[in-house]
């Protein structure tokens, strides 16, 4: 049945393990989280199905059935109508939710497979499934499977091949309930079983007694633990190799190149008092590598392993039932914590998780917000490593005042907006124990893409620097923007610099406020600023592109007026 | 016992779906988590500060919106 165009469809409901199944299939490296809505766009990959055969695999965006009620959905069940195959992924802990889209698809494509995903976690849970007689009820191929260690999928792909037609029943939405019912009774058997710890966390953290200081301390710990990984590699791992393996070999190219001159500024960076200085020095091999390396990486790192836990662990989505009512009163609703969680590591793919969000006033705020308020982990290490040397409460109060800002800002925008913010309704799912492997192979992909995209942007973003300093480019800017800068935020006015180099960097940004010998009020009100008055080039495009040009003016205008009001007023009252 | 919405409910109690008091969306939403007429749920919490509330319905675990969840109609064996 399968051919080499054909394709074939991933459709299940959401946090099913879509995701899981659609990588073993294809070995395409896709994003796998627990907690609905990971999958935002499409994607697609090759299975090979005969020696030199493949067929083309999409993973859909879940959907609970062919209905669509959301934007999201309707790209899903559009879908539909392109696909050749459908393998449903249902979650076996949870068939009666689950069939019901199987049904659905039943009526709509004569081609269907079921994949019994989570089979692992059927006994445990005392449910008992038999197979043979679910597909002689369902008239479909059922085959159980696990989408993490890969159990079952030789079994499916050689299924697939061999998929015949299945005969049609319309049945109207009362009757498939019951059709539900009539097969599990004859499939299913449930067994008591005994509250696992997971499962009691699980009820103590749902509560909001035990739920909101259990958030409180998860969030805390959880930014200590990123702190500590960090600082431990920066101390243990790049400083050391920076310091003791790179800094000789770049003294002696210094040296070769005749320690100064127009090539020399470029490569290895003005010197400073005769050293190289990594901070201070602005050369491609010196600071454009140890930023994203030495300084940023390392948080990276461990924010992207803390988070992956996290998700894989299930925590987000309680998060977000805990925040829910307080997200409504800056305009949003519980779920717009997870894009400005994503948002910490790197605004790109947190705006790209605002496509999460349901209307249009919503994704406004929340990437307003987000653009103002939420810096990313390369801003954020850069900030600890400067304002930290003049002490731990400057770095506090700069994020004190990020999110006084988000409070005040979107309780404003909450009230002036039309229109209200939108109801939760979402399924909580089960805690599961993260696999290690699956959260390494998540780090891998995130922490490659962030090389990828940081590194050759915080070189041109040296190199730019290095070229306007020739030009005294600086000095011009700095002559027209000085009313702002030196008369509203008493900044000197070499910070222009800075604030041009966060439109592509905000972490070079913060980096070129070392040389200036700021006070550290001054320094305080220009991490801020730095924060508050832009998104960085990257972050702008995904934003317009979710927002639209109209809303992102707006957004953009609101961004501006914020950094210039805020920054007045940390100056008189700072 | 009469009829109670979803927010009047106590934690830990259990009761049958009444009715959804709501436009074609809302039913159609809650109908796919398996929140429907003549289905048993329990309730797990609610939040304060008109938060949501977190209700199992077979072994699935749902965050309700307060203001959804007042129009979920119930009732207590
Ligand atoms: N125990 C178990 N967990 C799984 C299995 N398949 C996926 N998961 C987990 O279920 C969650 C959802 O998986 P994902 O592929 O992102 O689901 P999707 O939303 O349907 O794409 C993740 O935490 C996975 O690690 C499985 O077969 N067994
Ligand atoms: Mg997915």
């Amino acid at each position: 049945m399968l051919s080499r165009e054909s394709k074939i469809l991933l459709i299940g409901n959401p946090n099913v393990g879509k995701s899981a199944i659609f990588s073993r299939l294809t070995g395409a490296k896709v994003t796998i989280s627990n907690y609905p809505g990971t999958t935002v766009g499409l994607s697609q990959g090759y299975m090979k199905f005969r020696p030199d055969e493949m067929g083309i695999v999409i993973d859909v965006p879940g959907i609970y059935s062919l209905v669509p009620l959301s934007k999201a959905d309707e790209v899903a069940v559009d879908m539909l109508k392109e696909g050749d195959v459908i393998i449903n992924v249902v979650d076996a802990t949870n068939l009666e939710r689950n069939l019901f889209l199987t049904l659905e698809l039943k009526e709509k494509k004569p081609l269907s497979i079921v994949a019994l995903n989570m089979w692992d976690e059927t006994r445990h849970k005392g449910i008992e499934i038999d197979v043979e007689k679910l597909e002689r009820e369902l008239g479909l191929t059922v085959v159980p499977v696990c989408g993490i260690t890969g159990f079952g999928i030789k079994e499916l792909r050689e299924k697939l091949v061999n998929l015949k037609k299945t005969s049609k029943k319309v049945l109207t939405k009362d009757q498939k309930w019951e059709e539900i019912g009539r097969i599990l009774e004859l499939s299913q058997t449930l067994h008591h079983h005994h509250h696992t710890l997971l499962e009691r966390f699980e009820d103590i953290s749902t509560r909001p007694g035990t739920g909101l200081p259990i958030a409180v301390l998860v969030v805390y710990c959880s930014f200590m633990l990123i702190r500590l990984i960090a600082e431990t590699l920066i101390e243990n791992v790049f400083e050391p190799a920076f310091t003791n393996i790179w800094m000789p070999f770049l003294e002696r190219i210094s040296s070769l190149m005749g320690s100064e001159g127009f090539f020399h500024d470029v490569i290895i960076g003005r010197l400073i008092n005769g050293n190289i200085d990594y901070g201070q020095s602005f050369g491609l091999l010196s600071t454009g590598l140890y930023v994203p390396l030495a300084a940023v990486l390392p948080y990276i790192l461990s924010f992207y392993l803390i988070l992956g836990i996290l998700e894989d662990w299930g925590y987000l989505p309680r998060l977000a039932t805990q925040v829910d009512n307080f997200m409504h009163r800056i305009g949003l609703h519980g779920y717009a914590i997870v894009p400005m969680i994503l948002g910490l590591g790197c605004n790109v793919p947190g705006a790209m998780a605002l496509r999460l969000l349901e209307n249009r006033r919503e994704k406004f705020i929340a990437a307003t917000l987000m653009a103002v308020a939420v810096p990313c982990m390369a801003q954020i290490a850069m900030i600890v490593g400067l304002v930290g040397e003049r002490g731990g409460r400057y770095v506090a109060l700069i994020f004190g005042i990020l999110f006084l800002i988000v409070v005040v800002k979107g309780v404003l925008m909450n009230t002036i907006m039309p229109g209200k913010s939108p109801e939760i309704l979402w399924e909580i799912p089960p805690y599961r124990m993260p696999h290690p492997k699956a959260v390494i192979k998540k780090l891998w992909m995130r922490v490659t893409e962030f090389l990828k995209e940081a590194v050759p942007y915080v070189l041109l973003g040296v190199f730019i620097v290095n070229m306007l300093y020739v030009l005294n480019a600086f000095d011009f800017l700095a002559r027209i923007f000085a009313p702002v800068l030196t008369g509203m935020w008493g900044l000197p006015k070499e910070t222009i610099s800075a604030l041009m180099m966060g439109f592509l960097r905000k972490d070079v940004a913060v980096g070129m406020l070392a040389p200036l010998s700021l006070t550290t009020k001054q320094l305080v009100i220009a991490c801020t600023i730095l924060a508050i008055y832009f998104p960085c080039m990257a972050t702008f495009v995904v934003m317009l592109r979710e927002l639209g040009i109209k809303d992102m003016l707006k957004s953009a205008l609101l961004m501006i007026l914020t950094a210039v009001s805020v920054g007045a007023l940390l100056n008189i009252f700072l | 016992m009469g009829s109670l919405n979803l927010t009047q409910l106590k934690a830990k109690q259990h009761a049958k779906v009444l009715e959804l008091d709501g436009g074609y969306a809302f039913v159609q939403r809650l109908e796919a988590l398996g929140v429907r007429p003549g289905i048993q749920i329990t309730k797990i919490s609610s939040h304060f500060w008109k938060g949501p509330v977190t209700v199992l319905v077979g072994k699935t675990k749902i965050a309700i919106g307060y203001g959804m969840a007042k129009k979920i109609k119930v009732m207590v064996k």
